[in-house]
């Protein structure tokens, strides 16, 4: 299990050869991609500002893979998350868990997304033509974590 | 009984640092304690925590509910609801 957290773009190729190739029980191989969009809330977006709180952020986003690797039977995981200020079409965030079989790799990869998006310490900060402002955060975000309390 | 407190995010913009020491008075050992002396501070500090607002809190990297005890020497964070992803 990785966690990354950096200013640099990342190579989804590279990093899927990578978590493929390390061990040959692996039999699938889901990923999903977070990309900064040019619209929000109506308004056109320039550039998108990550902050985090360092020394939290990895600690939580490791705390997410263990509980993920608990939950279902997959072999790996490894999340990527970028800080620092984007554009839009830049690549925000990684995630990509292994296993033998799609079925736990694919809900495992959507459970650290969710998790993610609601207790990693991350907050994006939007500028727009009027100006700059916080993103909210959403409910619907919320209610996707709480499909996963058990 | 001394504590490091951390703010991010909007908190920080508004608070204008983003950390201090503070030597908290006997009798304040919850993150709701601690949320409401810093809301006697007044005007910026009394809307941001006098409860109207959600800020989210964490001790030592840890997510917290308000409930939690503070412990001598804890490094405390305050931030709202996260959005990254």
């Amino acid at each position: 299990m990785t966690v990354r957290v950096q200013a640099e773009d990342f190579d989804i190729g590279q990093e899927l050869s990578k978590l493929r190739l390390a061990n040959s029980s692996i039999g699938a191989l889901v990923s999903f991609v977070g990309q900064v969009r040019d619209v929000n809330d109506g308004d056109a977006i320039n550039t998108l500002t990550l902050e985090h709180y360092p020394g939290m952020t990895q600690k939580a986003l490791e705390a997410i893979e263990i509980e993920a690797k608990m939950r279902w039977n997959i072999i790996d995981s490894l999340i990527v998350h970028r800080v620092g200020i984007m554009q839009p079409l830049d690549q925000i965030v990684l995630v990509v868990v292994s296993g033998a079989h799609r079925g736990d790799a694919f809900r495992a990869c959507e459970f650290i997304m969710d998790y993610l998006k609601t207790s990693a310490p991350f907050w994006k900060k939007e500028t727009t033509s009027h100006g700059e402002r916080w993103v909210e955060a959403k409910i619907s975000d919320d209610a996707a974590k709480a499909r996963w309390i058990k | 009984m001394k504590i490091k407190v951390l703010y991010f995010s909007r908190i920080k913009e508004a608070v204008n640092y983003s950390t201090e020491d503070i030597d908290l008075p006997a009798g304040i050992s919850t993150v709701t304690a601690l949320k409401n002396y810093l809301a006697l501070r007044g005007d910026i500090w009394t809307n941001l925590f006098n409860g109207k607002q959600v800020v989210r809190a964490a001790i030592n990297h840890t997510l917290v509910d308000d409930l939690s005890t503070i412990n001598a020497g804890d490094e405390v964070a305050f931030f709202p609801p996260v959005t990254g992803g």
